[in-house]
């Protein structure tokens, strides 16, 4: 629903990127990137391991320094006022930052001592934030204790600590089951829509970013390559998929077929027509009455809608690239997945 | 909808039954789950500092056992050198008379008894060895995330480095008053205690120990191995206690030795002491040597702190 808001003149940026571009040696991490994020919705940032998704949410968040290029949180230059954004922003990062020998509830004031809560708030709003995430139960322990879906959910509301505006997420549910996935997800939807916040996410799962975001950047390579809703991004996959099945494999009426307006292509194999459609409701109907007038059978007619897996996979392309990870990193996302499954 | 939530932005008494109802699974929409006005933030630059101090030394104070093994190497040093090995034994051994063993000992340890040279050297040692894991806990941190988690934060980036000397000096401190106790039951000469000497003791090895933990704090800020700053650590910390006068005098080492233990803070701090607990006679000037630790402390917590303004985030 707020999609089309946001596209409204009145949804300010509260994040601006232009051009910003992160170099590792002879590597370009992060590319060149342009986007926006909009005040109060979801915006997700999808694409394959070592695609710059993490380095983009660091040159936000004030923790690397861009190459170049420019960028704009809450209104500040993320090297200029790095102070102001570090205030205004929550940050919850793809590992865990938690101090195992501590227990949660002191992980999340010592959270607000270096944002410089006073403590008369800060007890009462860890408590508050305990409750969100449901961990009041686990207040007390030591963090080493939990398990990989209570530190995340722990470094959830260690994110949330200083009232952010905008919340960063870096693959909130890596590792996580299914049970604590939905409910981090939820937190999310939650933070949206009672909280009012803007969230900028990063995830691998791919009918969850669907079902949570607004609006989608597909970024690879350090290029973004696509943004839009997740229906804008599965329309220009193009459009719905209709199999239908012939008990007559000649003659081939694929031409015919082709002729109708919604159709976009057509492919036969033996007996099955593969159809790809704009409107495949509508269109499927004219497709068998066709066939039908031709004075052919129809045994099966089946309707797939596109998914945001087909769109991702039509943007980046097939191949996996783990080769381009560096050692460090699959260091730490080796410990966080141990973590979470411990 | 959305302005009716703006309005009561900061009205805040949600009912008991509805409460419960909250309770019962999800209903996420409930109303009255708003965030109270934000507080005020304390902006000053040395805010968290405290916080940060603090968590260092609580893990440290909760696990006596980290405590306990960290006294054992001073204790064994004293029972080996200061008792088993004693110099002074050797020098009874040769023959002189009781005075001229005295002369001799006091020529060279500016005491007569060399067990309370060694106490006062293991004050040193303690705080030394304390001071190298400084920088250890920073490569921990940045290993295990915790720093990225700081680096977002406002917190100031020399606090950081400020919280991690202090959290090391605070140690050093306690630790060095338990070995000095134990080196007084073992038999060290407490006969010229006062209270100012042993506060001024004590804020001779502060400075020292802000010094040191400055210097491996800082040579691990851009580390994420600690196998690297492991041997960062012995390749430093030898060197300074064997090329000072912790153990032994320096008038009986070679000169290009005694010309390192000249420059070494840490002899200064042994000499302040030793003249300031064992009234230790032959030692240069206590004024000399306030003044080259407090320089020591001042310099590296300086380069400290502007070091991690440019390498603590990449
Ligand atoms: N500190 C660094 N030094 C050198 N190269 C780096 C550094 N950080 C990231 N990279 C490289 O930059 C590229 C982008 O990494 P980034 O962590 O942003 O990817 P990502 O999209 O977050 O991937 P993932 O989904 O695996 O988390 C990778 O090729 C990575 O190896
Ligand atoms: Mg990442």
């Amino acid at each position: 629903m707020p999609t089309t808001q946001n596209e409204g003149m009145n949804a300010s940026k509260i994040v601006k990127v232009e051009n910003l571009s992160k170099t590792f040696g002879a590597l370009k991490a992060v590319d060149n990137v342009s986007f926006e994020v909009y005040e109060g919705e979801i915006f997700g940032f999808l694409g394959p391991n070592g695609a710059g998704k993490t380095t983009t949410i660091n040159m936000l968040t004030t923790l690397i320094k861009p190459s170049s290029g420019k960028a704009e949180v809450c209104g500040y230059d993320v090297f200029k006022h790095a102070n102001e954004v570090r205030r205004s922003v929550g940050v919850v990062p793809q590992e865990y930052t938690a101090d195992e020998d501590m227990t949660g509830i002191n992980n999340i004031l010592l959270c607000a001592d270096l944002y410089g809560m006073p403590r008369s708030d800060s007890k009462i709003h860890a408590e508050e934030l305990l409750e969100l995430v449901e961990l009041q139960d686990a207040a007390k322990r030591k963090v080493s204790t939990y398990s990989g879906g209570m530190r995340r959910r722990l470094e959830l509301a260690c994110g949330l600590i200083n009232y952010p505006k905008l919340l960063f997420l870096d693959e909130p549910t890596l590792g996580l089951d299914v049970q604590t996935r939905t409910a981090v997800w939820r937190y999310i939807k939650t933070l949206k829509e009672d909280y009012h916040m803007t969230l900028f996410m990063t995830t691998h799962y791919l009918e969850e970013a669907d079902s949570v975001c607004d609006r989608i950047a597909i970024i690879d390579h350090g290029h973004i390559i696509k943004t839009g809703s997740p229906e804008e991004l599965k329309e220009s996959v193009g459009g719905d998929v209709i199999v239908v099945s012939v008990k007559e494999s000649e003659p081939d009426i694929s031409s015919d077929i082709a002729q109708i307006k919604l159709v976009t292509s057509v492919r036969k194999n033996d007996s099955t027509y593969r159809i790809k459609a704009e409107l495949g409701e509508e269109a499927s109907p004219q497709i068998t009455d066709l066939i039908r007038s031709k004075g052919l059978h129809v045994t099966k007619v089946s309707l797939t809608k596109p998914t945001l897996d087909e769109a991702y996979l039509e943007f980046t392309g097939r191949s996996l690239r783990e080769e381009e990870v560096d050692k460090l990193q699959m260091f730490r996302q080796r410990v966080t997945m141990r973590r979470a499954r411990s | 909808m959305d302005t009716d939530k703006i309005n009561s932005a900061n009205v805040e008494t949600p009912s008991a039954d509805s409460a419960v109802e909250q309770k019962q699974e999800a209903s996420p929409m409930v109303k009255e789950r708003k965030f109270r006005t934000p507080p005020k933030p304390n902006t000053s630059p040395l805010h968290g500092l405290w916080a940060l101090t603090n968590r260092d030394l609580r893990k440290w104070y909760l696990n006596p056992i980290q405590l306990l093994i960290s006294l054992i190497q001073p204790i064994i040093w004293l029972a080996l050198f200061g008792k088993a090995l004693n110099f002074g034994t050797f020098i009874a051994g040769s023959g002189a008379t009781p005075a001229q063993q005295n002369a001799i000992l006091l020529s060279f340890f500016g005491t007569t008894s060399y067990f309370s040279f060694l106490a006062c050297g293991m004050l040193a040692f303690i705080v030394l060895f304390t001071s190298a894991f400084s920088g250890m806990s920073v490569v921990f941190d940045r290993r295990f995330g915790f720093l990225n988690k700081a680096l977002t934060t406002p917190v100031a980036r020399g606090s950081i480095v400020m919280g991690k000397i202090l959290q090391s000096v605070g140690r050093s401190l306690v630790q060095a008053a338990i070995v000095l106790v134990i080196a007084v039951v073992l038999g060290m000469d407490a006969s010229h205690f006062t209270v100012l000497g042993i506060v001024g003791a004590f804020f001779a090895i502060f400075l020292m120990g802000i010094g040191l933990s400055a210097l491996f704090t800082m040579l691990a800020l851009r580390s994420a191995d600690w196998q690297t700053q492991t041997a960062i650590i012995n390749l430093i910390n030898l060197p300074l206690l064997f090329a000072s006068n912790a153990l032994f005098p320096t008038k009986i080492m070679p000169t290009w030795l005694q010309d390192i233990a000249n420059v070494n803070p840490v002899s200064y701090a042994n000499d302040a002491t030793r003249q300031l607990l064992i009234g230790a006679t032959n030692m240069p000037n206590l004024l000399v040597d306030f003044s080259v630790l407090i320089a020591f402390a001042v310099i590296l917590s300086t380069i400290g702190i502007v070091l991690s303004w440019r390498f603590l985030s990449k």
